[in-house]
């Protein structure tokens, strides 16, 4: 074997300038080019679907719009084809999964093949240092998974608008509360934020769990554990709900994210099953077109909410009001602020602590 | 200036030990060779020494008391974990270019002329290679980088006899050439007889026996006699008995110029023996400790040597 001369060792410099962080930018896109690929097939493929039923959803929304006049029986069709288109994805729940699914494949194997496969044993000894290899691998992924999250949620916004616009209750149209579940998190910052932090919880649990498959497991389950606690228990609190009687007689618009309803009589609280009682033969004989052998769950249509209006005021009348705690439509930038702020809080907390156990991590 | 330098250093996962009271200084300039049973806390010192393990107990400084794992350790020092771990998805010339661009040193021609000279393609993925071949281009990889001390982990335990010599090869040129300290373990004896001038025993946690090479092998003689007369040994400097029908074979601390009893013969010790009668007898205590040359000399009555 022939012996090859090495060139002189360069002196070693007392102060030693560490490497510096733009060489790592080559090192994260050459390892995870790949899954950044993956992601973007995916949200790209989504996308496309989505923007294939949104423009029918558009259209059918402009044309039920447009029509004059509101009553006629060719008006009646265009609503009800409008109203009809939102099954498929209108349900925001399904679309839920995808910061959850980017966040999960693209955070938690950072760490975790890495400790699996041995690899960082390499990684972790070359000069870089291993606390700035982690963060030079985390952030920008991190960023990475965030943009590409927030891309897609402009097509989402775009998606729903028609389902948020103010005229739709006069028109008998769906309208929607945008803080409401399935829909607040899918518009504005949130929708990014929540893949943030599914990216920031995948890089711990590769970190802990330490291998790819389990860590993806437990960044899902984690992650759904949090996005249940966000939306039934935490986001009703961000600002204090207003308390209103009598919502029906405000014309309070649909828009509002109702909390919780109550009746009440003479100052005391009356329970739901009293006002059953109450209600039920006001209603059958307000509505005879339904009979009692109905099935449960048949649609009762009423026309314009005039004879629904005619149950309250006849309640009304006889000392019953209704009480309704419920947060305005307004307020949806202020939640989206909140919710985003405290999520990207969370995320850099997780990383820090991720790259944190990674500088003091025992092998 | 020594290459790695341990007091009091400790490991321990849950409550098992797996380095104790480890004292030791490896002096720069050396094959220096790790070698003990498997567990025996080989793997464990290299990882504590490249920072990527924590000690529990006691301290390790390196390349003359830079702390293990800080950003100046780590820059002088290259390490080859133990199955050369490299990204299987990247190809030879992108390990090549990961290894330049986390490090503030990296010789690209050597690198390159070195795979050249051992036919790694560079195009070939890293997983696609032999064990052999990996190997190699970890140790390339890890030399490129212009260490002062090369760290292997059980470098040779999965190679064939051939892809083994040229590995090791490959080490003393680059001892040679560029003067890089190599503290490389493993459990092959017969091939580190070749390439090491100084061991470092360890033994259920514990170091048992450090020092040169030379110095460690003039000072221990194996002596063969009548296996009745075995018994008159017990006591002094033997470290290992191995009694036959009719003879017994003793290792003893000796050195050449000693008395060798009537009916006895003395002959010089190899590593492998060596080693091997140490191993055999984890209790006996004959430790030599970190200043290991000195108790030696002085259990042979010989004046103890000055180290430069």
């Amino acid at each position: 074997m022939t012996a090859l001369t090495a060139p002189a060792r360069p002196e070693e410099d007392a102060s030693l300038r560490p490497v510096p962080w733009r060489r790592m930018a080559w090192v994260t896109w050459r390892q995870h080019r790949i899954t950044l690929a993956g992601v973007a097939v995916f949200l790209g493929a989504l996308a496309v679907c989505l923007w294939k039923v949104g423009l029918g959803l558009h259209q059918a929304y402009a044309a039920a719009v447009a029509c004059h006049p509101v009553s006629s029986p060719g008006c009646d069709n265009l609503q009800s084809r409008f109203s009809g288109m939102d099954d498929f994805l209108a349900n925001g729940y399904n679309l839920l999964a995808v910061p959850a699914l980017i966040g999960a494949f693209t955070g938690a194997p950072v760490l975790a093949r890495e400790l699996e496969t041995g690899t960082f044993r390499y990684a972790w000894t070359q000069g870089f240092g291993r606390w700035r290899w982690t963060l030079a691998k985390l952030v920008p992924l991190a960023v990475a998974v965030t943009a590409a999250a927030g891309a897609f949620s402009v097509l989402l916004s775009w998606y729903y608008q028609p389902y948020f616009a103010a005229r739709n209750a006069a028109l008998s149209l769906p309208e929607l509360s945008s803080l409401g579940d399935g829909l607040f998190d899918l518009r504005g910052i949130v929708f990014a934020t929540w893949a943030l932090a599914a990216f920031a919880i995948g890089a711990l649990a590769g970190m802990l769990i330490r291998r790819v498959v389990p860590a993806i497991a437990a960044t899902l389950a984690a992650y759904t554990g949090l996005a249940v606690a966000a939306a039934l228990y935490l986001r009703q609190h961000y600002l204090t709900p207003l308390v209103t009687s009598n919502l029906a007689f405000n014309k309070t618009p649909g828009s509002a994210w109702i909390l919780s309803q109550w009746w009440t009589k003479g100052g005391t609280t009356v329970s739901q099953s009293t006002m059953n009682h109450v209600i039920t033969p006001m209603f059958y004989r307000t509505f005879p077109q339904v009979h009692r052998s109905a099935p449960k769950g048949t649609a009762v249509h009423v026309q314009k909410g005039q004879t629904l209006l005619d149950v309250l005021h006849y309640l009304a009348r006889h000392g019953y009001t209704e009480w309704t705690r419920y947060q305005p439509a307004s307020r949806l930038w202020p939640f989206q602020w909140i919710e985003g702020g405290w999520l990207l809080a969370l995320s850099v907390l997780l990383i820090a602590a991720t790259v944190w156990l990674v500088r003091r991590r025992a092998a | 200036m020594n290459v790695i330098e341990t007091s009091g250093l400790g490991k321990r996962y849950g409550s098992t030990w797996a380095l104790r009271e480890c004292s030791l200084a490896i002096p720069a300039g050396h094959v220096a060779a790790l070698v003990g049973p498997n567990g025996a806390g080989k793997s464990t010192l290299l990882n504590l020494a490249v920072g990527l393990a924590a000690p529990s107990a006691g301290g390790v400084s390196v390349l003359g008391g830079r702390p293990a794992g800080s950003p100046a350790a780590l820059d002088g020092i290259a390490f080859v974990a133990q199955d050369t771990p490299l990204y299987k998805n990247l190809s030879v010339a992108d390990m090549l270019h990961l290894t330049r661009n986390l490090n503030r040193r990296f010789d690209q021609h050597y690198a390159q002329t070195r795979l050249a000279e051992l036919s790694i393609p560079l195009k070939r993925k890293a997983g696609k290679l032999s064990g052999g071949q990996q190997a190699q281009l970890a140790l390339t990889l890890a030399l490129a980088r212009r260490p002062q001390l090369l760290l292997l982990d059980e470098p040779v335990a999965m190679l064939d006899p051939i892809a083994r010599h040229d590995f090791m090869a490959t080490v003393l040129t680059a001892m040679a050439d560029d003067g890089v300290s190599v503290v490389l373990s493993s459990h092959v004896l017969a091939e580190l007889e070749r390439v090491a001038d100084y061991l470092v025993l360890v033994s259920r946690g514990r170091v048992q026996v450090a020092g040169e090479l030379d110095d460690l092998l003039a000072s221990h003689r194996m002596l063969t006699g009548p296996a009745a007369d075995a018994g008159r040994y017990a006591g002094r400097a033997v470290v290992h008995v191995s009694c036959g029908e009719a003879q017994a074979h003793l290792l003893v601390r000796a050195s050449a110029d000693d008395p060798v009893p009537p009916g006895w013969e003395a002959h010089p010790v190899g590593l492998e023996e060596l080693a091997l009668a140490y191993l055999r007898e984890p209790g006996t205590a004959a430790l030599p400790g970190p200043a290991r040359g000195r108790t030696l000399k002085l259990e042979t009555g010989e004046p103890s040597e000055v180290r430069k």
